[in-house]
């Protein structure tokens, strides 16, 4: 209260236009050079690289796929051999879905939620730079150990016994452990930012019943992530503990149980299925509206199925043990509460196809992307439905027929959503609009040989084909189809190439977009191409769900937040009614010091338990280091 | 009604698929269990198809149909919204009878699937890295013997085995006779079948079990019920002895040269228990957990090098001289 007192600090009430917009640029931009790009701490920043992090290890883990395609390509191929092999097909499960997948959609959600709801940082932005590096140094651990043939070879699942000290005497299962605990931490950051950041820092009037789609669902994945991932954080451990200091949590012989690990293993492992699909969804919803060219039908419908799926996504895991000996009524329930997911699903997929109906699409490269979703998803959903029943279940479990299955949801789920969203919000992230022609070309080529590929997977299921094997006799007659499904690999792998292609050179030479080249209506969309490092120069007012498409030309604003330090208005839970103006931190180099103590810390303790006792100190001092009262205003007042 | 379904499905849905079928399939059932399964199937699989389908029609025609010409995004017409919503609301009743229904369709047919004999033969396999170990156990101990790898039941007759691992989690498949079911370290898993004629059915193991995991087959060989009568006598006694000399001479290397270290040969000295039990390992008709089969060429190149054809696995190369690997050979096949 001293403060009023004083000298009134200038506030963007008193400035306009230009002026405004260099200043809020000065105090909110990410310093030049070396320095600055370790310190930064905006959201666009650090989800730009987030993002293309993740792009990296897909076209990692998209390698690895294509290797595995050559050796079953025909049977008994000496291409790879099978030690090659098991590290081969655990490192491409694992990179997809701890490097890829999950911190695909966390990077969009980095990068856009904070455009969406109307604020310039993202909540716990030095959280957010620590995050990123601690994905990036469990990536790189990862991968480096896989070149150094210290691989995790258990699968990404890493069953016990099989990932015990008794029967894997090497380094191997520690590392895909440890990797897990890495992205683990910086899911769950991202996780706590999303949420703090949708439920406190929207713009004011943007009520619950006024968020996009795509926050809803980044919100809803963001609990998921909260919920499901201290399990997998506690298997983990559990395990690294089983291997280095000799508890017993899944030794049989002394009273541990295999199954505990496949329990906790799967509490975390199905709802990670929703953590990588329900983005996906919102995605669609985002695309879909703006090329359907109206709002996406039965928005309070949409969003009450992405919370009835994000709760039912903790209550099926059992039916990834259909076959482990467990009760059959038991068993039976877990068909039922399986299936259920179908019906916030199929809600969802209604309401979208009665938007298309009664829209008049215009059919860009995104909405292609979002259409050929549709198509996959449905049957990869289908598919899923039949593995929910125990009968069928016991004969397609672990075989091809599964891999097909979960390829249809999960690529057909996220990943055609996640290239229609690359398309689609590529203008705004870069400036520069990807080209269309080869957009068209990219989405034909996924899309045949997505289908090319996987298919025949569902056939070699049925015909006795089994999961993770290294290879298989000519008398199986599994060849032909190998054949084709390696062929449709190679296709498909080509499509992202092609994507490559296309923003290399879109980069370089695209059409500028634009603010809004797409004229979609919400709110990333009213600010420049690629956004100023304040995101906008006024924070807006919203008044409808679709802002941009009630009437593009004044979008009201609220003034009265600091020019001469980064502040942020927080709003109200519900009504997003402005309460208070609090301050956003400044570039830090504390973050990246302190994932580098954490990262430190934990892979020596794969080694050595007493890396727990001399880990410790320089993260405490680097936390110190990182909260250390830097004498702002704020702390003053 | 599975029944009746059934039979209205079948002869097209098998059509297309048929020509897929091999020895090891689903779509090819030669077991009560596996039969039933199938059936369910195809009921989850036209229904499946049926909504597919419908959901791609309805995509192709709302992309194709005239539109409303306006370009105001937000100039909706209001009944077409209403009579959406009332059509999403039915959509979402409809798949939520029909999940119900499946689901207990599904319960039907897994009660069939699992439902038990009292009066079942009854034999225990336990699963090694990477071979089964087949036991067939009876009250008195004279008539219990173990075997390896192949898997002898009477047609006709439900059969129960008894699942247990030795050491890390395995699976227990053979999808033409029943669905699968682990080998859990530390518990006892059951399972029940009936093959519905003689005939040799290949199984797999579907569990990644580390190294070798995709060479870990079987043989399941139902026969008539008489002549398994006969096998199961002929089984139980020891190997015969060695007539010829060469013959003998295998038998003592066999033991001098560390065989015997890993793998019994009832009725003789050896009785190591690592391995397969070799008593009567002439008359099986693949060797290395079905990996090749079992010819004089085969078995040679296997005792010679095992680590040439599956690498990793826990049978080390023995240094032999040419003279000894022929004996021992020779030796190997009189076990019949």
């Amino acid at each position: 209260m001293t403060v009023a007192a004083e000298e009134r600090e200038l506030r963007d009430d008193e400035l306009n236009g230009l002026e405004l917009s260099a200043r809020l640029r000065s105090i909110w931009q990410t310093p030049s050079g070396l320095l600055g790009a370790l310190t930064s701490v905006d959201h666009k920043v650090v989800g730009r690289r987030y993002i293309v992090t993740a792009f990296a290890f897909l076209l990692l883990g998209g390698l690895l796929a294509i290797l595995m395609r050559i050796q079953l390509a025909g049977p008994e191929k000496t291409f790879l051999s099978a030690d090659k092999y098991n590290q081969i097909f655990t490192m491409h499960g694992s990179t997809m879905m701890f490097l890829f997948a999950v911190p695909v959609m966390e990077a969009f959600a980095v990068y856009l939620v904070p455009l969406m709801v109307g604020t310039r940082n993202i909540a716990f932005p030095r959280l957010n730079a620590f995050s990123y590096w601690m994905f990036l140094f469990g990536g790189c651990f990862l991968w480096i150990s896989f070149a150094l043939n210290v691989g995790p070879d258990v699968g990404w699942f890493a069953y016990v016994p099989l990932s015990s000290l008794q029967y894997t005497p090497t380094k191997r299962p520690d590392v895909w452990a440890q990797m897990i605990t890495f992205t683990e931490v910086a899911a769950l950051a991202v996780a706590v930012e999303i949420v703090v950041t949708v439920f406190k820092l929207r713009a004011p009037g943007m009520t619950l019943d006024r968020i996009p789609l795509f926050v809803w669902a980044m919100l809803v994945t963001s609990f998921l992530v909260m919920f499901a991932m201290p399990s997998i954080m506690v298997a983990s451990t559990s395990l690294i503990l089983d291997r280095l200091v000799n508890t017993r949590f899944y030794d049989s012989s002394s009273g541990g149980h295999p199954l505990l690990w496949q329990h906790l293993f799967w509490f975390f492992g199905h709802p990670e299925v929703y953590i990588i699909f329900i983005p996906g969804t919102g995605m669609v919803s985002a695309i879909l509206a703006t090329f359907a060219r109206r709002p996406v039908i039965g928005y309070p419908v949409v969003i009450l199925s992405l919370i009835a799926t994000g709760f039912l996504s903790f209550g099926l895991w059992v039916h990834h043990m259909f076959v482990t000996g467990l009760p059959q009524l038991g068993a039976g329930l877990f068909t039922a509460s399986s299936m259920l997911i179908a019906v916030p699903s199929g809600l969802q997929i209604f309401c979208w196809l009665a938007t298309l109906w009664d829209g008049r699409p215009v059919y860009r490269t995104p909405l292609l992307f979002v259409i050929g979703f549709i198509v996959i998803f449905v049957l990869g959903g289908l598919s899923g439905v039949m593995v929910a029943s125990v009968p069928i279940d016991t004969q397609v479990h672990d075989t091809y027929f599964v891999v097909a299955h979960f390829h249809y949801v999960l690529i057909g789920g996220a990943v055609f959503p996640l290239i229609g969203a690359v398309y689609y919000w590529f203008p705004k992230i870069t400036g520069r609009m990807l080209s269309e022609r080869l957009g068209r070309w990219n989405f034909w080529l996924a899309f045949v040989g997505f289908n090319v590929a996987f298919f025949p997977m569902h056939i070699l299921g049925l015909i006795g084909m089994p999961r993770r094997v290294y290879t298989y006799t000519a008398d199986m007659d599994w060849a032909h189809l190998n054949l084709l499904s390696s062929g449709g690999a190679v296709i498909f792998a080509l499509s992202f190439v092609l994507l490559l292609v296309n923003v290399i050179m879109s980069l370089r030479s695209g059409t500028l977009a634009g603010d809004n080249p797409w004229n979609a209506s919400t709110l990333e969309w009213a600010t420049s191409s690629p956004p100023p490092p304040q995101n906008f120069d006024r924070i807006p007012v919203v008044k409808h769900r679709d802002p941009l498409w009630l009437d593009n030309a004044s979008l009201p604003v609220v003034a009265g937040l600091s020019v001469e330090r980064r502040e942020m208005l927080v709003t109200s839970l519900a009504e997003a009614e402005p309460q208070i103006r609090e301050a956003s931190p400044e570039p830090s180099i504390w973050p990246l010091l302190t994932a580098i103590a954490t990262s430190v810390f934990f892979i020596g303790s794969i080694f050595t338990p007493w890396a727990v006792l001399w880990g410790t100190p320089p993260m405490a001092v680097t936390l110190i280091g990182w909260f250390w009262p830097s004498g702002s205003k704020e702390d003053e007042e | 009604m599975p029944v009746r379904m059934r039979t209205v499905l079948v002869p097209f849905a098998t059509l297309p698929l048929a020509a897929c079928a091999g020895r090891q399939s689903v779509l090819d059932p030669q077991g009560l269990q596996s039969h039933q399964i199938l059936n369910t199937l195809f009921i989850f699989l036209s229904l499946a198809a049926v909504v597919w389908i419908a959901v791609v029609i309805v995509l192709a025609v709302g992309m194709l149909r005239r539109k409303r010409s306006a370009d105001q995004p937000l100039a909706l017409h209001q009944p077409f919204e209403r009579a959406a919503g009332r059509v999403v609301f039915i959509l979402g009743l409809a798949t939520l009878a029909i999940v119900l229904g499946l689901s207990i369709v599904s319960y039907a047919g897994q009660r069939t699937v699992f439902a038990k004999d009292e009066h079942a033969l009854t034999l225990k396999i336990i699963g090694h890295q990477w071979w089964w170990e087949v036991r067939y156990e009876d009250d008195s101990p004279d008539k219990s013997f173990v075997t390896a790898n192949e898997i002898r039941i009477p047609a006709g007759q439900p059969v129960k085995v008894e699942l247990e691992s030795a050491d890390v989690i395995h699976s227990f498949w053979v999808p033409s006779l029943t669905g699968k079911m682990d080998l859990i370290t530390g518990q006892k898993n059951e399972l029940q079948f009936t093959a519905k004629s003689a005939g040799v059915y290949r199984g797999q193991c579907a569990e990644f079990c580390g190294l070798q995991h995709a060479h870990m087959a079987f043989a399941v060989l139902a026969l008539p019920p008489d002549e398994f009568g006969r096998w199961r006598d002929r089984e139980n006694q020891g190997a015969s002895s060695p007539t010829d000399q060469l013959g003998k001479q295998g038998e003592q290397l066999f033991r001098a040269r560390g065989c015997a270290l890993c793998h019994t040969v009832r009725g003789t000295l050896a009785g190591g228990q690592l391995g397969p039990d070799l008593t009567h390992v002439g008359s099986r008709t693949t060797i290395a957990a079905g990996t090749l089969p079992l010819t004089p060429a085969t078995l040679g190149g296997w005792i010679a090098d095992p680590q040439h054809i599956k690498p990793g696995n826990y049978m080390p190369k023995m240094p032999l001289q040419s003279d000894e690997l022929i004996a021992i050979l020779h030796y190997l096949e009189q076990l019949k």
